[in-house]
Protein backbone atom coordinates (compact mmCIF):
# COMPACT_ATOMS: atom_id res chain seq x y z
CA UNK A 1 0.00 0.00 0.00
CA UNK A 2 2.67 2.53 1.22
CA UNK A 3 5.07 1.35 -1.36
CA UNK A 4 1.99 1.90 -4.16
CA UNK A 5 1.08 5.35 -2.90
CA UNK A 6 4.94 6.09 -3.25
CA UNK A 7 5.14 4.88 -6.92
CA UNK A 8 2.50 7.22 -7.47
CA UNK A 9 3.69 10.48 -5.45
CA UNK A 10 6.64 10.18 -7.78
CA UNK A 11 6.46 12.14 -10.96
CA UNK A 12 7.14 9.29 -12.90
CA UNK A 13 4.94 6.93 -11.58
CA UNK A 14 2.06 9.74 -11.61
CA UNK A 15 3.04 9.93 -15.26
CA UNK A 16 2.46 6.61 -16.59
CA UNK A 17 -0.82 6.65 -14.47
CA UNK A 18 -1.75 9.39 -16.28
CA UNK A 19 -1.20 8.71 -19.59
CA UNK A 20 -3.26 5.31 -18.87
CA UNK A 21 -6.48 6.98 -17.44
CA UNK A 22 -6.43 10.48 -18.89
CA UNK A 23 -8.36 9.45 -22.06
CA UNK A 24 -11.33 7.49 -20.66
CA UNK A 25 -11.55 10.50 -18.52
CA UNK A 26 -11.46 12.72 -21.55
CA UNK A 27 -14.19 9.90 -23.29
CA UNK A 28 -16.13 9.72 -20.11
CA UNK A 29 -16.57 13.35 -19.47
CA UNK A 30 -17.73 14.40 -23.07
CA UNK A 31 -20.08 11.23 -23.16
CA UNK A 32 -21.61 12.56 -20.46
CA UNK A 33 -21.63 16.09 -20.72
CA UNK A 34 -23.14 15.40 -24.11
CA UNK A 35 -26.04 13.38 -22.96
CA UNK A 36 -26.63 15.72 -20.27
CA UNK A 37 -27.04 19.05 -22.38
CA UNK A 38 -29.34 17.47 -24.39
CA UNK A 39 -31.36 15.64 -21.64
CA UNK A 40 -31.48 18.83 -19.77
CA UNK A 41 -32.17 21.48 -22.75
CA UNK A 42 -34.67 19.23 -24.80
CA UNK A 43 -36.12 16.21 -22.69
CA UNK A 44 -36.53 17.60 -19.13
CA UNK A 45 -39.62 19.17 -17.89
CA UNK A 46 -39.73 23.11 -17.76
CA UNK A 47 -40.33 24.24 -14.36
CA UNK A 48 -43.91 25.45 -12.87
CA UNK A 49 -43.05 28.37 -11.84
CA UNK A 50 -39.82 29.55 -13.87
CA UNK A 51 -40.51 27.81 -16.74
CA UNK A 52 -37.51 27.03 -19.17
CA UNK A 53 -35.35 29.42 -17.95
CA UNK A 54 -35.14 26.19 -15.02
CA UNK A 55 -32.76 24.41 -17.69
CA UNK A 56 -29.87 26.60 -16.94
CA UNK A 57 -29.58 24.45 -13.30
CA UNK A 58 -27.80 22.34 -15.47
CA UNK A 59 -24.75 24.29 -15.82
CA UNK A 60 -25.05 26.36 -12.88
CA UNK A 61 -24.98 23.89 -10.11
CA UNK A 62 -22.09 21.55 -11.68
CA UNK A 63 -19.98 24.42 -12.22
CA UNK A 64 -20.73 25.74 -8.46
CA UNK A 65 -20.19 22.37 -7.05
CA UNK A 66 -16.76 22.24 -9.47
CA UNK A 67 -15.50 25.98 -8.18
CA UNK A 68 -15.93 24.07 -4.68
CA UNK A 69 -14.43 21.38 -4.98
CA UNK A 70 -11.58 22.10 -7.40
CA UNK A 71 -10.92 24.50 -4.22
CA UNK A 72 -10.68 22.14 -1.88
CA UNK A 73 -8.73 19.80 -3.91
CA UNK A 74 -6.16 22.42 -4.32
CA UNK A 75 -6.00 23.19 -0.61
CA UNK A 76 -5.24 19.80 0.48
CA UNK A 77 -2.77 19.17 -2.26
CA UNK A 78 -1.18 22.86 -1.23
CA UNK A 79 -1.29 20.90 2.87
CA UNK A 80 0.73 18.39 1.58
CA UNK A 81 3.03 19.99 -0.29
CA UNK A 82 3.45 22.12 2.22
CA UNK A 83 4.45 19.59 5.16
CA UNK A 84 5.18 16.86 3.41
CA UNK A 85 7.53 18.45 0.18
CA UNK A 86 5.79 16.18 -2.01
CA UNK A 87 6.13 18.65 -5.39
CA UNK A 88 3.53 16.18 -7.46
CA UNK A 89 1.08 18.10 -5.40
CA UNK A 90 1.88 21.44 -6.06
CA UNK A 91 2.13 20.53 -9.86
CA UNK A 92 -1.79 18.99 -9.05
CA UNK A 93 -2.99 22.42 -7.84
CA UNK A 94 -1.40 24.24 -10.65
CA UNK A 95 -3.22 22.34 -12.94
CA UNK A 96 -6.26 22.38 -11.49
CA UNK A 97 -6.27 26.26 -10.62
CA UNK A 98 -7.34 27.70 -14.06
CA UNK A 99 -10.18 25.29 -14.34
CA UNK A 100 -11.62 26.39 -11.21
CA UNK A 101 -11.38 29.96 -12.03
CA UNK A 102 -13.47 29.46 -15.03
CA UNK A 103 -15.61 27.11 -13.31
CA UNK A 104 -16.34 30.25 -10.42
CA UNK A 105 -17.03 32.64 -13.35
CA UNK A 106 -19.54 29.93 -15.18
CA UNK A 107 -21.27 29.65 -11.57
CA UNK A 108 -21.51 33.24 -11.49
CA UNK A 109 -22.32 34.06 -14.87
CA UNK A 110 -25.17 31.25 -15.05
CA UNK A 111 -26.18 32.71 -12.01
CA UNK A 112 -26.66 36.00 -13.01
CA UNK A 113 -28.02 35.43 -16.40
CA UNK A 114 -30.78 33.31 -14.24
CA UNK A 115 -30.76 35.74 -11.84
CA UNK A 116 -32.88 37.93 -14.04
CA UNK A 117 -36.35 36.59 -15.08
CA UNK A 118 -36.39 34.55 -11.54
CA UNK A 119 -35.57 37.03 -9.47
CA UNK A 120 -35.72 40.21 -11.33
CA UNK A 121 -32.06 41.54 -10.75
CA UNK A 122 -28.43 40.02 -11.95
CA UNK A 123 -26.60 40.65 -8.58
CA UNK A 124 -27.35 41.26 -4.79
CA UNK A 125 -24.65 41.89 -2.51
CA UNK A 126 -26.39 38.54 -0.48
CA UNK A 127 -23.93 36.29 1.16
CA UNK A 128 -23.81 33.60 -1.40
CA UNK A 129 -23.48 35.88 -3.95
CA UNK A 130 -20.70 37.27 -2.68
CA UNK A 131 -18.91 34.89 -0.99
CA UNK A 132 -18.94 32.94 -4.43
CA UNK A 133 -17.43 36.63 -6.26
CA UNK A 134 -14.58 35.92 -3.04
CA UNK A 135 -13.68 32.55 -4.48
CA UNK A 136 -13.30 34.03 -7.74
CA UNK A 137 -10.93 36.69 -6.37
CA UNK A 138 -9.05 33.79 -4.42
CA UNK A 139 -8.38 31.56 -7.62
CA UNK A 140 -7.23 34.92 -9.11
CA UNK A 141 -4.69 35.69 -6.64
CA UNK A 142 -3.58 31.85 -6.46
CA UNK A 143 -3.22 32.26 -10.57
CA UNK A 144 -1.35 36.05 -10.23
CA UNK A 145 0.84 34.74 -8.18
CA UNK A 146 1.82 31.42 -9.54
CA UNK A 147 2.11 33.82 -12.97
CA UNK A 148 4.09 36.73 -10.89
CA UNK A 149 6.64 34.58 -8.80
CA UNK A 150 8.75 32.76 -11.64
CA UNK A 151 10.79 31.01 -9.01
CA UNK A 152 9.11 28.03 -8.40
CA UNK A 153 9.74 27.38 -4.62
CA UNK A 154 8.42 30.70 -3.43
CA UNK A 155 5.50 30.81 -6.23
CA UNK A 156 4.60 27.25 -4.97
CA UNK A 157 5.03 28.35 -1.12
CA UNK A 158 3.19 31.57 -1.62
CA UNK A 159 0.08 30.16 -3.55
CA UNK A 160 0.06 26.82 -1.29
CA UNK A 161 -0.58 29.59 1.77
CA UNK A 162 -3.32 31.52 0.47
CA UNK A 163 -5.03 28.80 -1.61
CA UNK A 164 -5.23 27.13 2.57
CA UNK A 165 -6.08 30.43 4.24
CA UNK A 166 -8.98 31.03 1.24
CA UNK A 167 -10.54 27.46 2.11
CA UNK A 168 -12.36 29.37 5.11
CA UNK A 169 -14.54 30.77 2.53
CA UNK A 170 -16.04 27.31 1.27
CA UNK A 171 -17.55 26.67 4.56
CA UNK A 172 -19.13 30.42 4.31
CA UNK A 173 -20.37 29.47 1.00
CA UNK A 174 -21.99 26.73 1.84
CA UNK A 175 -23.76 27.81 4.76
CA UNK A 176 -24.50 31.21 3.44
CA UNK A 177 -28.11 29.97 2.56
CA UNK A 178 -28.50 29.01 5.75
CA UNK A 179 -26.98 31.19 8.36
CA UNK A 180 -28.37 34.58 6.87
CA UNK A 181 -30.72 36.08 4.88
CA UNK A 182 -30.03 35.35 1.24
CA UNK A 183 -31.42 35.90 -2.31
CA UNK A 184 -30.31 32.73 -3.14
CA UNK A 185 -32.29 29.84 -2.22
CA UNK A 186 -31.13 27.04 -0.30
CA UNK A 187 -29.12 24.17 -1.73
CA UNK A 188 -30.42 22.11 -4.58
CA UNK A 189 -28.09 19.19 -4.18
CA UNK A 190 -27.32 17.41 -1.20
CA UNK A 191 -25.79 14.33 -0.09
CA UNK A 192 -27.93 13.69 2.79
CA UNK A 193 -31.44 14.64 2.01
CA UNK A 194 -33.53 14.00 -1.10
CA UNK A 195 -33.97 16.07 -4.04
CA UNK A 196 -36.10 18.45 -4.44
CA UNK A 197 -37.30 17.84 -7.38
CA UNK A 198 -38.54 14.71 -9.60
CA UNK A 199 -36.13 12.28 -11.25
CA UNK A 200 -37.22 13.46 -14.64
CA UNK A 201 -35.75 16.73 -13.41
CA UNK A 202 -33.21 15.36 -11.55
CA UNK A 203 -31.16 12.89 -13.50
CA UNK A 204 -29.94 14.59 -16.28
CA UNK A 205 -28.22 17.08 -13.01
CA UNK A 206 -26.95 13.79 -11.90
CA UNK A 207 -25.18 13.00 -15.23
CA UNK A 208 -24.14 16.66 -15.98
CA UNK A 209 -22.88 16.92 -12.48
CA UNK A 210 -20.68 13.45 -13.30
CA UNK A 211 -19.65 14.87 -16.21
CA UNK A 212 -18.06 17.57 -14.92
CA UNK A 213 -16.34 15.57 -12.47
CA UNK A 214 -14.88 13.72 -15.03
CA UNK A 215 -13.61 16.73 -16.88
CA UNK A 216 -12.14 17.79 -13.95
CA UNK A 217 -10.47 14.39 -13.52
CA UNK A 218 -9.21 14.38 -17.00
CA UNK A 219 -8.00 18.08 -16.96
CA UNK A 220 -6.23 17.31 -13.46
CA UNK A 221 -4.26 14.03 -15.03
CA UNK A 222 -3.52 15.94 -18.71
CA UNK A 223 -2.38 18.90 -17.01
CA UNK A 224 0.02 17.32 -14.41
CA UNK A 225 1.52 15.07 -16.61
CA UNK A 226 2.53 18.41 -19.14
CA UNK A 227 3.69 20.20 -15.57
CA UNK A 228 5.58 16.78 -14.63
CA UNK A 229 7.22 16.96 -18.59
CA UNK A 230 7.78 21.15 -18.25
CA UNK A 231 10.00 20.19 -14.78
CA UNK A 232 11.81 17.43 -15.07
CA UNK A 233 12.32 18.20 -19.01
CA UNK A 234 16.09 17.76 -18.31
CA UNK A 235 15.52 14.15 -16.45
CA UNK A 236 16.62 10.92 -18.33
CA UNK A 237 13.43 9.01 -17.84
CA UNK A 238 11.87 12.39 -19.73
CA UNK A 239 14.54 12.55 -22.38
CA UNK A 240 13.87 8.71 -22.83
CA UNK A 241 10.32 9.23 -23.50
CA UNK A 242 10.60 11.74 -27.28
CA UNK A 243 12.05 8.39 -28.36
CA UNK A 244 8.34 7.28 -28.56
CA UNK A 245 6.75 10.59 -29.98
CA UNK A 246 4.02 12.63 -28.08
CA UNK B 1 13.12 15.06 9.21
CA UNK B 2 9.56 13.65 10.79
CA UNK B 3 9.69 16.18 13.97
CA UNK B 4 10.43 19.26 11.20
CA UNK B 5 7.13 17.73 9.20
CA UNK B 6 5.13 17.37 12.44
CA UNK B 7 6.28 21.12 13.34
CA UNK B 8 5.46 22.30 9.85
CA UNK B 9 1.60 20.80 10.15
CA UNK B 10 1.55 22.60 13.23
CA UNK B 11 1.79 25.61 12.35
CA UNK B 12 0.10 25.59 9.18
CA UNK B 13 -2.89 24.25 11.37
CA UNK B 14 -2.41 27.00 14.03
CA UNK B 15 -2.51 29.52 10.94
CA UNK B 16 -5.71 27.78 9.78
CA UNK B 17 -7.36 28.08 13.15
CA UNK B 18 -6.40 31.64 13.71
CA UNK B 19 -7.89 32.68 10.33
CA UNK B 20 -11.18 30.70 10.52
CA UNK B 21 -11.31 32.81 14.25
CA UNK B 22 -10.63 35.64 12.96
CA UNK B 23 -13.16 35.50 9.72
CA UNK B 24 -15.60 34.20 12.70
CA UNK B 25 -15.30 36.95 14.70
CA UNK B 26 -15.79 38.71 11.48
CA UNK B 27 -18.71 37.39 10.19
CA UNK B 28 -20.38 37.92 13.92
CA UNK B 29 -19.43 41.36 14.27
CA UNK B 30 -21.18 41.87 10.64
CA UNK B 31 -23.97 38.95 11.25
CA UNK B 32 -26.93 41.66 10.67
CA UNK B 33 -25.33 43.11 7.77
CA UNK B 34 -24.97 40.53 6.34
CA UNK B 35 -28.34 39.18 6.32
CA UNK B 36 -29.63 40.94 2.97
CA UNK B 37 -32.73 42.09 4.02
CA UNK B 38 -35.27 42.12 7.49
CA UNK B 39 -38.01 39.96 8.28
CA UNK B 40 -41.51 41.76 8.91
CA UNK B 41 -40.53 40.98 12.64
CA UNK B 42 -37.41 42.42 12.65
CA UNK B 43 -39.15 45.92 11.35
CA UNK B 44 -42.15 45.80 13.78
CA UNK B 45 -39.74 45.51 16.12
CA UNK B 46 -38.08 48.46 15.30
CA UNK B 47 -34.38 46.94 13.85
CA UNK B 48 -34.54 48.32 10.81
CA UNK B 49 -33.49 52.60 9.76
CA UNK B 50 -35.55 54.79 8.90
CA UNK B 51 -33.07 56.96 7.36
CA UNK B 52 -31.98 54.83 5.06
CA UNK B 53 -33.15 52.67 2.30
CA UNK B 54 -33.77 49.28 3.50
CA UNK B 55 -34.55 45.65 1.90
CA UNK B 56 -37.36 43.84 3.72
CA UNK B 57 -38.33 40.20 2.79
CA UNK B 58 -40.67 37.85 3.48
CA UNK B 59 -43.80 36.29 1.42
CA UNK B 60 -46.15 38.13 -0.08
CA UNK B 61 -49.67 37.48 2.16
CA UNK B 62 -52.69 36.33 0.34
CA UNK B 63 -55.61 38.41 -0.86
CA UNK B 64 -53.44 41.42 -0.12
CA UNK B 65 -52.13 41.96 -3.87
CA UNK B 66 -53.98 45.08 -4.75
CA UNK B 67 -53.27 46.72 -8.50
CA UNK B 68 -54.55 50.17 -9.18
CA UNK B 69 -56.08 49.49 -12.55
CA UNK B 70 -55.26 53.14 -13.84
CA UNK B 71 -51.46 52.68 -13.86
CA UNK B 72 -48.52 50.49 -12.66
CA UNK B 73 -49.14 50.94 -8.88
CA UNK B 74 -49.55 48.09 -6.61
CA UNK B 75 -49.66 47.57 -2.45
CA UNK B 76 -49.26 44.39 -1.12
CA UNK B 77 -48.63 43.00 2.68
CA UNK B 78 -45.18 41.31 3.05
CA UNK B 79 -45.48 38.79 6.12
CA UNK B 80 -43.19 35.89 8.10
CA UNK B 81 -46.52 34.61 9.58
CA UNK B 82 -46.53 36.69 12.64
CA UNK B 83 -45.94 39.89 11.14
CA UNK B 84 -46.72 41.89 8.30
CA UNK B 85 -45.80 44.88 6.47
CA UNK B 86 -47.18 47.29 4.09
CA UNK B 87 -45.50 47.71 0.79
CA UNK B 88 -46.65 50.46 -1.99
CA UNK B 89 -44.53 50.18 -5.43
CA UNK B 90 -45.08 51.49 -9.02
CA UNK B 91 -42.97 49.46 -11.75
CA UNK B 92 -43.24 45.85 -13.16
CA UNK B 93 -43.01 43.05 -10.63
CA UNK B 94 -40.85 40.60 -11.56
CA UNK B 95 -42.45 36.92 -13.57
CA UNK B 96 -42.39 35.19 -10.36
CA UNK B 97 -44.11 37.56 -8.21
CA UNK B 98 -47.59 36.11 -6.73
CA UNK B 99 -49.55 35.69 -3.78
CA UNK B 100 -47.01 33.88 -1.35
CA UNK B 101 -44.40 34.17 -3.34
CA UNK B 102 -41.14 34.75 -1.25
CA UNK B 103 -40.16 38.03 -1.68
CA UNK B 104 -37.58 41.11 -1.51
CA UNK B 105 -38.11 44.85 -1.24
CA UNK B 106 -35.62 47.76 -1.19
CA UNK B 107 -37.13 50.81 -0.56
CA UNK B 108 -38.05 53.64 2.16
CA UNK B 109 -39.55 52.87 5.59
CA UNK B 110 -42.18 55.25 5.99
CA UNK B 111 -42.44 56.43 9.54
CA UNK B 112 -46.40 55.01 9.67
CA UNK B 113 -44.75 51.50 9.43
CA UNK B 114 -45.25 50.83 5.86
CA UNK B 115 -42.39 50.98 3.17
CA UNK B 116 -42.54 52.68 -0.65
CA UNK B 117 -40.19 50.13 -2.20
CA UNK B 118 -38.34 51.17 -5.78
CA UNK B 119 -37.37 47.22 -6.67
CA UNK B 120 -39.36 44.35 -5.93
CA UNK B 121 -37.35 40.99 -6.23
CA UNK B 122 -38.72 37.62 -6.20
CA UNK B 123 -37.06 35.04 -4.21
CA UNK B 124 -37.96 31.26 -5.27
CA UNK B 125 -37.40 28.32 -3.24
CA UNK B 126 -35.40 25.06 -3.96
CA UNK B 127 -37.95 22.88 -5.08
CA UNK B 128 -38.57 22.77 -8.70
CA UNK B 129 -41.29 20.66 -10.55
CA UNK B 130 -42.99 20.07 -13.82
CA UNK B 131 -46.40 21.63 -14.15
CA UNK B 132 -48.46 18.70 -14.07
CA UNK B 133 -46.70 17.61 -10.84
CA UNK B 134 -47.70 20.96 -9.10
CA UNK B 135 -51.36 21.00 -10.09
CA UNK B 136 -51.52 17.30 -9.02
CA UNK B 137 -50.75 18.67 -5.61
CA UNK B 138 -52.46 21.45 -5.66
CA UNK B 139 -55.57 18.94 -6.28
CA UNK B 140 -54.68 16.46 -3.39
CA UNK B 141 -54.92 19.64 -0.75
CA UNK B 142 -50.40 20.46 -1.18
CA UNK B 143 -48.82 23.42 -1.59
CA UNK B 144 -45.96 22.86 -4.61
CA UNK B 145 -43.88 24.01 -1.36
CA UNK B 146 -44.71 20.94 0.72
CA UNK B 147 -43.00 18.87 -2.01
CA UNK B 148 -40.18 18.38 -0.18
CA UNK B 149 -41.56 17.97 3.56
CA UNK B 150 -43.62 14.94 1.88
CA UNK B 151 -40.31 13.51 0.73
CA UNK B 152 -38.09 13.48 3.47
CA UNK B 153 -39.79 15.53 6.25
CA UNK B 154 -36.71 17.79 6.02
CA UNK B 155 -37.28 21.28 7.69
CA UNK B 156 -38.85 24.20 5.25
CA UNK B 157 -36.52 26.68 3.88
CA UNK B 158 -35.05 29.71 5.56
CA UNK B 159 -36.72 32.68 5.20
CA UNK B 160 -40.03 30.65 4.39
CA UNK B 161 -40.74 30.10 8.14
CA UNK B 162 -41.21 33.03 10.43
CA UNK B 163 -38.58 31.70 12.86
CA UNK B 164 -35.46 31.06 10.23
CA UNK B 165 -32.38 32.76 11.03
CA UNK B 166 -33.43 33.95 14.31
CA UNK B 167 -32.63 31.06 16.70
CA UNK C 1 -39.40 15.99 -25.99
CA UNK C 2 -40.15 19.28 -24.42
CA UNK C 3 -40.89 21.23 -27.09
CA UNK C 4 -43.49 20.93 -30.10
CA UNK C 5 -40.79 22.67 -33.03
CA UNK C 6 -37.40 24.35 -33.14
CA UNK C 7 -38.59 27.09 -32.73
CA UNK C 8 -40.34 26.55 -29.52
CA UNK C 9 -36.71 25.24 -28.69
CA UNK C 10 -34.68 27.99 -29.54
CA UNK C 11 -37.13 30.38 -27.89
CA UNK C 12 -37.30 28.84 -24.82
CA UNK C 13 -40.52 30.33 -23.68
CA UNK C 14 -39.75 34.19 -24.18
CA UNK C 15 -36.52 32.59 -21.97
CA UNK C 16 -33.79 32.41 -25.03
CA UNK C 17 -31.77 34.69 -24.52
CA UNK C 18 -30.91 33.90 -20.64
CA UNK C 19 -30.65 29.96 -21.49
CA UNK C 20 -28.66 30.16 -24.33
CA UNK C 21 -26.15 32.44 -23.05
CA UNK C 22 -25.26 30.45 -20.34
CA UNK C 23 -25.05 27.21 -22.27
CA UNK C 24 -22.81 29.52 -24.59
CA UNK C 25 -20.40 31.10 -22.29
CA UNK C 26 -20.76 27.29 -20.50
CA UNK C 27 -19.55 25.97 -24.27
CA UNK C 28 -16.77 28.83 -24.99
CA UNK C 29 -14.88 28.59 -21.53
CA UNK C 30 -14.82 24.59 -21.89
CA UNK C 31 -13.82 24.56 -25.54
CA UNK C 32 -11.05 27.05 -24.12
CA UNK C 33 -10.32 25.17 -21.57
CA UNK C 34 -9.82 22.21 -24.24
CA UNK C 35 -7.82 23.94 -26.43
CA UNK C 36 -5.69 24.87 -24.24
CA UNK C 37 -4.87 21.97 -22.87
CA UNK C 38 -4.10 21.12 -26.64
CA UNK C 39 -1.86 24.12 -27.04
CA UNK C 40 0.07 23.07 -23.64
CA UNK C 41 1.02 19.63 -25.06
CA UNK C 42 2.01 20.73 -28.05
CA UNK C 43 4.46 23.50 -26.08
CA UNK C 44 5.90 20.75 -23.99
CA UNK C 45 6.71 18.12 -25.94
CA UNK C 46 8.58 21.01 -28.46
CA UNK C 47 10.50 21.54 -24.89
CA UNK C 48 11.22 17.85 -23.92
CA UNK C 49 12.50 17.62 -27.24
CA UNK C 50 14.80 20.08 -27.77
CA UNK C 51 16.22 19.37 -24.57
CA UNK C 52 16.74 15.77 -25.54
CA UNK C 53 18.35 17.13 -28.49
CA UNK C 54 20.94 18.76 -26.40
CA UNK C 55 21.72 16.04 -24.33
CA UNK C 56 22.38 14.18 -27.28
CA UNK C 57 24.80 16.25 -28.63
CA UNK C 58 25.84 16.86 -25.07
CA UNK C 59 26.90 13.11 -24.78
CA UNK C 60 28.30 13.07 -28.64
CA UNK C 61 30.81 15.76 -27.86
CA UNK C 62 32.09 14.37 -24.79
CA UNK C 63 32.30 10.95 -26.90
CA UNK C 64 34.33 13.24 -29.98
CA UNK C 65 36.47 14.42 -27.75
Amino acid sequence: MWAYLHKLASPQGFYALSVRLSPWCWGLALTLMVVGTIWGLGFAPADYQQGNSFRIIYVHVPAALLAQSIYVTMAVAGLVFLVWRIKLADMAATAMAPLGAAMTFLALFSGAVWGVPTWGTWWQWDARLTSMLLLLFLYFGVLALRGALGGRQSAARAASVLTLVGVINIPIIQYSVEWWYTLHQPATFSVTSRPAMPSDMWLPLLVMVLGFYCLFLAVTLTRTRHEILRREASRRWVRALTGEGS
Amino acid sequence: MRRQRRQRLQVILAMLVLAAIAAGLMLYALRSNINLFFSPMQVVAGEAPMDRPIRAGGLVAKDSVKRDPQSLAVRFAVTDHVESIQVRYRGILPDLFREGQGVVVLGELQPEGWVRADEVLARHDENYMPPEVADALKEAGYAPEDYRDRADQSPPPAGTQPDAGVE
Amino acid sequence: MAFDSWQAFLAMGGHGVYVWSAYGVALLLLSGTVLQVRLERRRVWRRVSRQARRGRQRGMDRGAS
